[in-house]
């Protein structure tokens, strides 16, 4: 089906139409690298932009992973139900029910385990903000980050390090009024100073951009990471707190070596948003200018 | 009138032109929808969801050239980059500058049909893809396997996404 139905014919209305539809293409595109050249050269230039559309998207995301939850949450209402007022009682159904009982049984052990670990960490860390989930990500870019269902009314501000109950998720790069961005630890600009748990070696865990993490030594040459090597945060450079689970050793290697991080964000239940570990340092003083 | 009676002549040079408001506005709410397909509650570990903005915007203006003006790819990229996580203005040039070129190979194709609008498609998603890949990621992110998966899924969504357009564009064309 080829259109070639481009001639404008004698009417100039049209012609000049046609030819300021061209101009603008090409005026779009410079705009959109001059933007793109601002954006790279100061990030955080279009943070307002992006959070008024997060604020926008953030409470029907947020919507979306609650029926989601909801709907995953039907089949073992239904079980139950049958269950309780299942008819028949023959053998077979008796011993269904056993073992959908012992199911749920698990389910909520499971459970029960998982919000006693999440209260543990809620006893240790004193200085947490508040906790929240996880709604949506960047699943076609590159990049990699996620969108908190908080934001500044709930007191959370740029710079907050998140934590699941298994470990470190990321820090708060953007907020808005009721959402906050959050650059997940495998983000390829993700740089979080790491301890190996054991011996204390300090290291650097950088993310890969595939979902894993990169381990590279920070003081000494020729270091050996071994298999299942665990690593926390060390709380150098004062933005996460030190003792916090990041990643394991998943492939041995000498000075790097490639880590799977303890913290899924997809299988992620609560993220807790944390303080500083130090609070940030005022911005040095603007030089007055050269006469 | 009947779709029957509509659709026996092909060619009807005094027919109406599309209805301004909505005709226009399918196209562009279409290509919108298809950027706001990154707000669904999953957050994956790994860029494979395919690029569905860009989907749709190559899928019009391949399958219905005049559906979106020359200069829609800026203001849409814009909204697509407020919603990707990419830096602002990755969309906003690559699908400007995809828009464009589209207009010169078309010019210079002899012949089209599905298989070159497939051809022209594939191109430009290794186009944007790859230039949003190079504008935001250090050249050392281990990233580039994950991106080939997704142009491959990329590509081969689009005789879906033609499907799609072409069920829109009757719909669109048709009612008054």
């Amino acid at each position: 089906m080829p259109t070639r139905d481009r001639r404008t014919g004698f009417s100039r209305r049209r012609q000049y139409g046609a030819f300021l539809g061209y101009v603008l293409a090409v005026a779009g595109a410079v705009v959109g690298a001059v933007l793109l050249v601002i954006s790279t050269s100061r990030p955080g230039t279009f943070a307002p932009a992006r959070m008024t559309v997060a604020t926008l998207t953030g409470p029907v995301s947020s919507g979306l992973d609650a029926v989601t939850r909801w709907i995953g949450a039907i089949p073992t209402a239904i079980g139950s139900w049958i269950n309780v007022h299942g008819e028949n009682a023959t053998l077979r159904a008796e011993v269904t029910r056993s073992r959908t009982a012992l199911m749920n049984a698990r389910t909520i052990a499971d459970d029960n385990r998982r919000l006693r670990r999440l209260l543990a960490v809620r006893d240790r860390s004193d200085d947490m903000v508040v906790a929240a989930r996880l709604v949506s990500s960047t699943p076609s870019s590159g990049r990699r980050f996620a969108l908190l269902n908080v934001g500044t009314v709930q007191g959370v501000h740029s710079g907050m390090p998140v934590r699941g109950p298994d470990g470190l998720v990321g820090r708060v790069t953007e907020v808005g009024p009721i959402t906050a961005r959050v650059l997940l630890l495998t983000d390829p600009e993700s740089v979080v100073p790491v301890r190996r748990l054991g011996d204390g070696m300090p290291a650097i865990a950088a993310g890969r951009g595939d979902g894993r993490i990169d381990i590279r030594s920070a003081e000494r040459t020729n270091v050996r990471f071994n298999m299942r090597d665990d690593f926390v945060t060390s709380g150098t450079g004062g933005l996460y707190p030190p003792g916090i689970p990041v990643a394991r050793v998943g492939k041995a290697g000498i000075d790097q070596a490639i880590a799977i991080p303890f913290a899924a964000p997809d299988a992620l239940d609560f993220a807790i948003v944390l303080n500083p570990f130090m609070p940030l340092p005022p911005p040095p003083p603007s030089l007055p200018s050269a006469p | 009138m009947s779709q029957a009676e509509r659709s026996s002549i092909d060619y009807r040079p005094f027919a109406r032109a599309l209805p301004p408001g909505r005709a226009r506005v399918v196209p562009w709410a279409t290509v919108m929808a298809g950027s706001l397909v990154t707000i669904i509650p999953i957050v994956a570990s790994l860029p494979l969801l395919p690029p569905m903005g860009l989907v749709m915007l190559l899928t019009w203006r391949l399958l219905a050239r005049f559906s979106l003006r020359p200069w829609a790819g800026a203001p849409l990229g814009l909204f697509d980059d407020l919603l990707s996580g990419q830096p602002l203005g990755t969309s906003m040039l690559l699908w400007s500058l995809v828009m464009i070129g589209i207009d010169l190979v078309e010019q210079r194709l002899v012949f089209r049909d599905f298989w070159q609008d497939w051809l022209i498609f594939a191109a430009a998603t290794v186009f944007c893809v790859m230039g949003a890949r190079i504008v935001a990621l250090p050249l050392g992110a281990h990233v580039d396997g994950m991106l080939l998966a997704q142009i491959a899924m990329t590509i081969m969504l689009f005789p879906l996404a033609a499907r799609l357009v072409a069920w829109i564009d009757r719909k669109r064309g048709t009612e008054r």
